[in-house]
């Protein structure tokens, strides 16, 4: 079924697994439960770390774990365990019985509906496992610090380069006869550094992260864009305090388009805990933002075939032409609204807003004095209401060009009013994660500085 | 049946796999060598359940069980690590060959194995899971739901978790240290949401420690929990928008002392002053607050979740001077920076689990009282902000900028409280926030057991604590921009 390419022995593991999720299925029939879900992962992975030129730690990773949910009619309970041996197994099984034994009955609880789970499944291209050994691996760490570390002479000291190597193997099924499994890599390089000038010392990083180690940046190119990052920082001034239009750029941004899916996540909606309540077709952004999920990119970071409980994903639409079309939506929390799941258990899947035709430069340049942001700091942001407060650091512009660096500031708004006039998406695309969007232009927001 | 840690550790994490202390030293010597200065063998065995009710009912349940060994060898300033969730014999072996290789070459070591003495213990070696039968583990939710509606009729929404772990850890260091711990923790926790024509906010609070579920049906402790989440909530209805810019800030006690934990906590860790790249780098004995801070890190308090008796390297914890009379003191440290700086460890070498590296990290970290009244702290001020309650934190500890977000919050006006206003993130610069503190309460109060404070991808329980302070000057994040 799985035509996810594979060596042997990951065939075996799968085989392995898909056995283990099988006879816990069995085990949870035996025990009394009238559905289950159960889900096992393997992983393993390198971690290491350089520092000034030589190796600072050497982790190797390997974890495995089995999470499960029975259903007793309404009845929930969920147990988990990191051994997967017979026994254990057992127990975590009794576990969950015994919960769901004692919880109350829940009108909405229950496996999914059995038309919308996954019947085909798409090679999404996710497994490119990297052999790299532990003396290799710091040799590219090194080399990226070395990048960033010697491209100026202001870069005064370093936090480190990081290169991680993991891949994994995820099995999940149900009692309605589900039952897939796959795997999957993911590589990545980062470094920090730290720049000083007239006393006032300052950090900054970059990474690239990819499931194939061949589509990660080079590490000079890491190092010298962490360096060039950091010195930008120096000489940084506070603001006074004012009102002005802002720019998040590109990888800030994408927690903008976060708070908005929180605001529509079936969760926040059944609780009455959202600033978008009872929002669905209407203008929650400008006419011309659209945004769309696509599960099946190949190779990209939120790529899956189904969601968290089986369920089919669908590339869809979230907002078109500025209105709001569809909810994110569970199993359980899309019974609780009265609808179907959306096939977002555990979140969207490369959540994509379309860009504008301009660049960052672009931007600056409408915006012409205002403020980029290229750093967030803390929380301070309400779901329930849409205030939001959070400790920034950026750029104070002018006419369209960055002036100096500012810090110690905040900037605060309602998230309502801030999607709904939102001006502008750059071209300028971050990506790095399952979020992919370019800097976003603001309208007024509230700087509070000295 | 003893009830000693060490032998509980060795009941729940050897026997039932058949090993023995001799196993776990046949596993050091594979780690020794030329080249390897320490070496430790870190098992951890988690229980943890949790248990959920919203809608008046209990729908949700957990359980989870975690348990393995993590591997650790350092050569200088060198750490090879890995862990295996299999504590067996040939799995810690293999583990120990990975980890032992960040040094080349090897040699033959011997050791021998000594019980250090240990501190008195700071939490009973109890199992939270099993202090309260399950039937009343959901009455004790469900009696909290109840008395959260009857409170008010703007009760919209209720949500109330109970949760409680039972962790068992043992350490065997190269030096020869082998020490157990037992170490319970229970969390209770209420969250409402209110309604009032269209307009929707929430409110939350709740608490806990190293003790287990009995804990909360003691006195009206349980209620006061949903007694308070309530009146937060309620209180937000009224709220207005908050100022924007510097003003004068007074702190509440208690749970605000977050302000420290962000401003000058995570600044003061070991590794980054080892490395040069904190802001406090450098700065033992130079002022970096009023004459009137006096603030500890203080790991040995009783019963508190951020207590440990002693740390994950077993080195037993310690009540830290940070900051004296205004001073720098000294840093919280691990072994490996320790050692570095040349300094002795405070049992601050903490990790989130079996398949993380230790590193320092705090425990219960606050200020010591003052000489003045909460109440004329107030009067003092005449325009500013009083923040009574806070969310959490975040701090860039080589630039000093730190933030933290109120969750309650009114304005002073001519040294009285007037109108709650929306809470707003506050912004600072940790390493002079501190010198505009003036005026500090006689009312030291520790946070009610809450704190969870993550770094580097690890996540570990805390405390913080302060008396009432005031502090000349900080930048409030609010939407109203003053005339």
């Amino acid at each position: 079924m799985a035509s996810n390419p594979t060596s042997s022995t990951e065939q075996l593991q799968l085989d392995h697994l898909k056995q283990l999720v099988a006879d816990c299925i069995e085990e949870t029939r035996a025990q009394g439960a009238t559905g289950t879900e159960v889900g096992v992962s393997m992983e393993s992975g390198l971690s290491v770390t350089a520092r000034l030129g030589e190796v600072e730690t050497i982790e190797h990773h390997r974890s495995r774990g089995l999470g499960l949910t029975v259903y007793i009619g309404q009845r929930k309970g969920s147990a988990s365990t990191s051994d997967l041996s017979p026994a254990a197994m057992r127990e975590t099984v009794a576990a969950a019985i015994r919960i769901a034994r004692h919880a109350a009955e829940d009108p909405c609880a229950g496996l999914p509906d059995a038309t919308l789970l996954a019947t085909e499944f798409p090679d999404l291209d996710l497994y490119h496992p990297w052999a790299i050994e532990p003396e290799a691996a710091i040799d590219l760490a090194v080399s990226c610090e070395n990048a960033a570390r010697h491209h100026h002479p202001d870069i005064s000291n370093s936090e480190g380069a990081s290169l991680n190597t993991f891949e994994g193997l995820r099995v999940m099924g149900n009692s309605l006869g589900f039952l897939h499994g796959y795997a999957s890599t993911r590589h990545s390089l980062s470094v920090s550094v730290i720049g000083e000038r007239d006393q006032q010392m300052q950090r900054d990083d970059w990474w690239t992260v990819a499931r194939d180690a061949c589509d990660l940046q080079p590490p000079e190119e890491v190092g010298r864009i962490a360096a060039e990052r950091t010195l930008r920082r120096l000489g940084a001034r506070s603001l006074s305090t004012r009102q002005c239009p802002v720019i998040f750029a590109a990888d800030v941004a994408a927690s903008l388009l976060g708070h908005f899916i929180g605001a529509i996540r079936g969760g926040n909606l059944y609780r009455k805990s959202s600033f978008l309540l009872d929002q669905l077709g209407q203008p929650v952004f400008p006419n011309f933002v659209q945004i769309h999920e696509q599960p099946h990119l190949k190779k990209a970071l939120g790529s899956v075939p189904y969601d968290a409980e089986g369920v089919r994903t669908l590339p869809r639409a979230l907002v078109r032409d500025g209105i709001l079309e569809s909810y994110v939506l569970s199993t359980y929390s899309a019974r609780k609204l009265g609808m179907t799941s959306t096939g977002n258990a555990g979140g969207v899947h490369n959540l994509t807003i379309n860009s504008g035709s301009l660049d960052l430069n672009g931007l600056l340049q409408k915006m012409g004095t205002g403020l980029l942001v290229t750093e967030l700091m803390g929380q301070g942001v309400n779901l329930v209401t849409g205030d939001y407060s959070r400790g920034a650091a950026g750029f104070w512009v002018e006419n369209g060009t960055v002036q100096y660096p500012v810090e110690e500031f905040t900037i605060a708004g309602n998230l309502r009013d801030m999607l709904r006039n939102l001006v502008a998406v750059g071209n300028d695309v971050d990506l790095r994660g399952n979020t992919r969007t370019g800097s976003i232009m603001l309208d007024q927001l509230t700087i509070a500085g000295n | 049946m003893t009830s000693e840690p060490i032998a509980i550790a060795q009941q729940t994490l050897l026997e039932p796999v058949g090993l023995a202390t001799g196993d776990l030293e046949r596993v050091m010597h594979q780690l020794l060598g030329a080249g390897i200065d320490t070496a430790d063998i870190y098992l951890q065995a988690t229980r943890y359940e949790s248990w959920g009710l919203e809608d008046g009912i209990v729908k949700e349940g957990t359980h989870s069980i975690d348990q393995g060994a993590g591997i650790r060898a350092v050569a200088g300033e060198k750490t090879g690590f890995a862990y295996s969730d299999d504590i067996t014999t040939p799995a810690l072996l293999e583990a120990a060959k990975s980890a032992r290789s960040i040094a080349r070459r090897g040699d033959e070591g011997t050791r021998e194995l000594a019980q250090a003495s240990r501190p008195p213990s700071l939490y009973l070696p109890i199992d939270p899971l099993k202090s309260l039968p399950e039937e009343d583990k959901i009455a004790l939710l469900k009696r909290l739901d109840q008395e959260c509606r009857a409170q008010d009729p703007r009760v919209e929404q209720v949500f109330v978790s109970l949760s409680g772990s039972h962790e068992v850890v043992m350490v065997m260091g190269q030096d020869g240290a082998f020490h157990g711990d037992v170490r319970p923790l229970v969390r209770l926790n209420v969250s409402v949401i209110v309604e009032d024509g269209g307009r929707r906010e929430q409110g939350s609070f709740g608490g806990g420690g190293r003790t287990d579920y009995q804990y909360f049906l003691e006195g009206d402790r349980a209620s006061e929990y949903a007694r308070e989440a309530v009146r937060q909530a309620l209180v937000n209805l009224e709220a207005d928008e908050a100022p924007a810019g510097s003003m004068t800030v007074v702190l509440g006690s208690g749970w605000p002392g977050i302000l420290l934990h962000e401003a000058i906590g995570h600044g003061l860790e070991g590794d980054f002053n080892r490395k040069g790249t904190s802001a406090f780098s450098g700065r033992i004995g130079e002022k970096v607050a009023s004459p009137l801070c006096t603030v500890v890190d203080d790991g040995t308090l009783s019963g508190r979740r951020g207590s440990l008796t002693i740390d994950d390297e077993g080195t037993p914890t310690a009540c830290t001077t940070l900051i004296e009379n205004g001073i720098l003191k000294g840093y919280m440290q691990d072994k490996l920076n320790a050692r570095l700086m040349g300094v002795a460890p405070t049992g601050n070498g903490r990790r989130e689990s079996y398949q993380h590296l230790p590193m320092p990290r705090m425990t219960n970290t606050y200020m010591l009282a003052g000489p003045h009244d909460p109440e004329e702290i107030i009067r003092s001020v005449g325009k500013g902000l009083y923040a009574k309650n806070f969310g959490g934190g975040q701090v860039d500890i080589t630039s000093g900028k730190f933030v933290f977000s109120a969750s309650e919050a009114y304005l002073i006006e001519d040294g009285k409280l007037t109108r709650p206003v929306k809470g707003a993130t506050l912004i600072g610069n940790g390493p002079d926030v501190l010198t505009r503190v003036s005026m500090v309460g006689n009312d030291l109060q520790l946070d009610s057991g809450v704190g969870t404070c993550g770094k580097d991808g690890q996540s570990v329980p805390v405390g913080v604590g302060q008396p009432t302070l005031k502090v000349d000057g900080l930048t409030v994040g609010g939407t109203r921009v003053q005339g």
